[in-house]
């Protein structure tokens, strides 16, 4: 398959190709690339960024670490069934949402 | 309030830019003043809650709140004073007239930082016809909306542009549970960043329609929809015209520098921000202009950069140590759209940056720069769109004459 690599701005075109039992990664210009084209083929991985409510407003979260594309539904339900008093910027507001091991972190303040 | 403040350096706007040249000046040793008009820092970072910003400049992926978030916490290790819910009404020469809760007062400075960043596109700047009902928004003002209110515009929504702030808002409206029916871009090519194709329309199998623009709103009160049609150049061919029902139209159609609150200001007309030198001073002395009031910019880090750049040479001009001598020019040339200085000086040492955009897309090419005959830069580009700003850096050591940028074959 072909695709533009999301990991950085410069948005390397990727070559990704099964060989025998490998996945051949070409046109990346680092290893974040190689990394996200073996994933796009098997098991798309992404970070999720969304709001959570509180009593004071809503607030923007994030996902530590990729979680699989087709999980984002899920995670997204997760966080939005949450309702907290309030929160600052780097609480930890889910740990391990849906046995993913990553934890939905709060990025910004009031 | 004190009627006499007086300040090395005063930077308006407390965005990513303001901050940057704010923490900049102030390790010059500048007495330094932010001013921002907001009830906290950031700009619009604090809307911009996705990802993907500071892979650049602190090498690792944050949020917009998180990347602001840094500079707040390194501007309060300064002793920058920080001004917040005020507006600046009029800038006199070098004298700042504010105004905010405590009254009106002129503050004096020995130089001024421009970073109050830019404003979209409206309705009326790309003359969209038909009604202007209720559910037409500028993707900003839904990226507000949605994220910082935590409200959704619409349920069905088309979007008209593919700049980069509606590819990103078609994701979180997505996300929001509502759904994005099409993204509809004018010109053969998006305007936004690849990857934000893939990860924002791709993965949620968002159409985008290249050629096509919105013929004309329909609805009285609130939005019913609008007339599609596919384009040849700038021309809708009326009969490809279809009926899109939808309840919000959302345009992401460009951004253009706030300017306005500077007088005589000489522009660059590709950019519509100031035309600036090596130091991003504008032809009035002792203002200078950086972030995306100077020119939009596509990357946070880009404006951090940059706006570094102008916050120390605002100090070292406020506290005298500025030089201006053996000047040349930096010129758009074959291929290039525009150069961002305009013009330089031999008599500083520091490395001359340039940022740039294309005029089209280029494959397999080298952008250069030539001194008069010589070429003293080139790098090799596999595959560079229009849309994206470039930024090359040069030694001074290197120049001798007026520079020219340009893109050549083999």
């Amino acid at each position: 398959m072909k695709t533009t690599c999301i990991m950085c701005p410069v948005g390397c075109e990727l070559t990704i190709e099964k060989v025998g039992k490998e996945v051949k990664v070409t046109g990346n210009s680092c290893l974040r690339g190689e990394t996200y084209g073996k994933n796009e083929l098997t098991n798309p991985m992404r970070i999720v960024t969304a709001l959570v409510k509180t009593k004071l407003g809503v607030l923007p979260v994030k996902t530590t670490g990729m979680v699989p594309k087709n999980r984002i539904n899920d995670v997204l339900k997760e966080i939005e069934k949450l309702e907290l008093n309030k929160a600052q910027a780097g609480d930890v507001v889910i740990k391990n949402v849906c046995n993913l091991n990553v934890d939905i972190v709060v990025t910004g303040n009031y | 309030m004190n009627k006499n403040l007086m300040y090395d350096v005063v930077v308006i706007g407390g965005g990513p830019a303001g901050m940057a040249a704010a923490i900049e000046s102030y390790n010059q040793g500048a007495k330094t003043l932010l001013i921002e008009r907001n009830e906290k820092l950031g700009g619009i970072l604090n809307q911009c809650i996705h990802n993907g910003f500071g892979l650049q400049y602190f090498n690792e992926e944050l949020t917009g709140p998180e990347y602001a978030l840094r500079f707040v916490e390194l501007l309060s290790k300064t002793k920058v004073d920080v001004l917040l819910n005020t507006f600046v009404i009029d800038i006199n020469g070098l004298n700042v007239t504010i105004i905010n809760e405590k009254g009106q007062t002129v503050v004096q400075a020995k130089a001024i930082v421009l970073a109050m960043g830019c404003r979209e596109k409206t309705p009326a700047g790309i003359m969209l016809t038909g009604s202007r009902p209720v559910g037409v928004y500028t993707a900003g003002q839904v990226q507000k909306m949605v994220n910082i209110h935590g409200k959704l515009p619409g349920k069905n929504c088309v979007i008209l542009g593919s700049g980069d702030i509606g590819l990103i808002m078609a994701r979180r409206l997505t996300y929001e549970g509502a759904k994005v029916l099409e993204v509809l871009e004018i010109m053969p090519e998006s305007g936004g960043l690849k990857r934000n194709i893939v990860q924002c329309l791709n993965d949620n199998n968002i159409p985008l329609k290249l050629k096509h623009t919105v013929t004309r709103v329909v609805g009285n009160t609130r939005i019913e929809g609008v007339y599609v049609a596919e384009v040849d150049g700038f021309t809708p061919k009326l009969e490809t015209e279809k009926f899109v029902k939808c309840d919000c139209l959302i345009l992401s159609v460009g951004l253009i520098p706030e300017v306005d609150l500077v007088k005589n200001l000489k522009l660059n007309p590709k950019t519509g921000g100031a035309d600036v030198n090596e130091f991003r001073e504008t032809n009035i002395s002792g203002i200078f202009s950086c972030g995306n009031v100077l020119h939009v910019h596509d990357l946070v880090d880009n404006v951090t950069y940059e706006s570094k750049l102008a916050g120390t040479n605002a100090a070292k001009y406020a506290l005298g140590k500025l030089t201006h001598k053996k000047p040349f020019n930096v010129v758009a040339g074959n291929g290039i759209r525009y150069v961002s200085p305009s013009f330089g000086y031999m008599s500083e040492k520091e490395d001359l940056m340039i940022y740039f955009r294309l005029s089209s897309r280029i494959t397999k090419s080298y952008i250069c720069v030539k001194c008069g005959e010589n070429e003293i830069y080139s790098k090799f580009v596999l595959a560079a769109n229009a849309g994206e700003m470039q930024k090359i850096q040069i030694e001074k050591s290197k120049i001798n004459g007026d520079l020219t940028v340009l893109v050549r074959g083999q």
